[in-house]
C-alpha cells in the first residue's frame, strides 16, 4: 500500500532546474502522518540519486476515498482492513443506520459496527458476526 | 484594516476549534469504554487540525514573525475569540456530548457556508473540515437520543446538561464586530441563517430524544471580545505550560 494508492499523491512535477515538485493532500484535517508522509518521501527519491525535492501539502480539492485506486483497495483487503464503500452508498447516512461492510477475513456482510472512530481518524471499527473476528473499516469520505 | 480584521476572524474560527478540541482531549484516558474513549480523541484530533489550518493562515496573513505555534500558545487570555460554549467544563458524559452537539450542529452550517467563502483558502479548510464534522454531529446527535431516550438516570443526565449548558448557545449566532465585517465582504459566514439550521436540528434530534427545547432565554456571551468564563485560565494554564516555562521547546 503506498500513498499513491492511497490518493495522497496529487502530483509531481519537475521544471527547468530540475526541481522536483510532490503535491500531497491529507486524509483528514488533524492527520498526525503528514510529516512523515512528506520525510519518507524525499528520503524515497534521495536513495533513487533525486536530491533536490520539495514537497507541498495542499488542502483542495478535499481528499476523498475515491480517489483510492482498485489495487490499493484491495490490498487494505488483503491486510485485513474493509476498504471503503463508494460514496454512493454511505456517505449520507440517517442517524444509527449500520452499514452493510463485508468483513476483510470471511467476506459476511453479516457485520455490526463497534465504533464510529477506530484506530486512526479515518476507519471505523467494525466486528463479523460470523467468523467473529474485529476488524477496522477504512470510512467512506 | 481589511487584513487585520480577516485575521480576528480566522484567529476566532481557530480559537473555537482548538479550545474544544482540548476540552475532548482531556477524556484521552477516561472515556466510559474504549471505543468512546477512541471517538473522543479522535474528535480532538480533528478539530486540532482545523485549528492549525486556519493558525497558519493567519500567521501568514500577519507576518511579523507569528507561526502557528505563537498563537496557539503565546496569546494572553483576552487574545482568544473563542466562544463561551467551547470552554466549559466537560463535567459527565452527557454535558460533553451535549456540548459537542451543540457546536458540531453550528460548526456544520457554518462550515458548508464558508465552502463558498470568496477567500480561497477558507473555502478550502471549510471544505475539508466539513466531512469530519459531519461524523461528528452524527455521533453526538446519535448519543444526544440515546441518553435522553435511555434510563432515567440518563435522561435526567442529558436534561442537567441542557440546563446547564444552554445559556451558552446564544453567543454562537451573536456576530462580532469582524463576524459582521467579513460577512459583508463574502469571506465570513451568514449567522442569521446557520441559526435556523441550527435549532431545526437541535428540534429534531430533542425530539427523537423526549427532551424539551428550552426557551430563549437570557444568553452568556463576552468570549468573542476576549471576556472568558473563568475556565479559560485554567485551559491556558495547562495548555500554555510548556512554552511558558520551556519557550520555544519542540517535540
Amino acid at each position: 500500500m503506498s500513498v499513491v494508492d492511497l490518493g495522497v499523491v496529487r502530483n509531481i512535477s519537475i521544471n527547468e532546474e530540475s526541481l522536483i515538485t510532490v503535491t500531497i493532500t491529507p486524509t483528514y484535517s488533524g492527520c498526525p502522518a503528514m510529516d512523515m508522509i512528506s520525510a519518507n518521501i524525499k528520503i524515497e527519491l534521495a536513495t533513487h540519486g533525486l536530491k533536490n525535492v520539495n514537497v507541498i501539502t495542499v488542502l483542495s480539492p478535499a481528499w476523498t476515498t475515491d480517489w483510492m485506486s482498485e489495487a490499493g483497495k484491495n490490498k487494505l483487503r488483503e491486510y485485513g482492513i474493509a476498504p471503503p464503500l463508494s460514496k454512493q452508498q454511505a456517505c449520507r447516512k440517517e442517524l444509527f443506520a449500520d452499514e452493510a461492510i463485508p468483513c476483510p477475513r470471511c467476506n459476511s456482510y453479516h457485520t455490526k459496527r463497534i465504533s464510529e472512530f477506530g484506530s486512526t481518524a479515518c476507519k471505523a471499527l467494525y466486528q463479523c458476526n460470523d467468523c467473529k473476528e474485529p476488524f477496522d473499516y477504512f470510512k467512506c469520505h | 484594516m481589511q487584513n487585520e480584521l480577516l485575521v480576528k476572524y480566522l484567529l476566532q474560527l481557530a480559537d473555537n476549534a482548538m479550545v474544544i478540541g482540548h476540552r475532548n482531549s482531556e477524556w484521552c484516558g477516561h472515556g466510559p469504554v474504549l471505543e468512546q474513549d477512541i471517538a473522543m480523541t479522535n474528535i480532538a484530533l480533528d478539530h486540532l487540525g482545523q485549528a492549525r489550518n486556519f493558525f497558519q493562515y493567519a500567521a501568514i496573513l500577519q507576518g511579523n514573525g507569528a507561526t502557528e505555534d505563537s498563537l496557539a500558545y503565546l496569546r494572553l487570555e483576552r487574545e482568544y475569540k473563542n466562544c463561551l460554549l467551547t470552554e466549559q467544563p466537560n463535567g459527565d458524559w452527557a454535558q460533553t456530548i451535549l456540548r459537542q452537539f451543540f457546536f458540531s450542529a453550528y460548526q456544520s452550517p457554518l462550515y458548508q457556508q464558508l465552502m463558498n467563502s470568496r477567500d480561497e483558502q477558507i473555502a478550502a479548510i471549510s471544505n475539508k473540515s466539513l466531512k469530519e464534522v459531519t461524523y461528528h454531529l452524527r455521533w453526538s446527535s446519535e448519543w444526544v437520543i440515546r441518553l435522553g431516550d435511555g434510563t432515567p438516570e440518563s435522561h435526567q443526565r442529558i436534561a442537567n446538561a441542557i440546563e446547564a449548558l444552554w445559556p451558552y448557545t446564544g453567543e454562537l449566532f451573536m456576530p462580532s464586530d469582524e463576524e459582521l465585517a467579513m460577512q459583508k465582504e463574502n469571506i465570513g459566514a451568514d449567522l442569521t441563517s446557520i441559526k435556523t439550521v441550527w435549532e431545526n436540528n437541535v428540534k429534531e434530534v430533542f425530539d427523537e430524544a423526549g427532551l424539551a427545547v428550552p426557551a430563549q432565554g437570557y444568553a452568556q456571551q463576552g468570549g468573542k471580545k476576549g471576556l472568558h468564563t473563568e475556565h479559560m485560565g485554567y485551559i491556558l494554564a495547562e495548555l500554555q505550560y510548556m512554552q511558558r516555562a520551556y519557550p520555544d521547546s519542540q517535540w
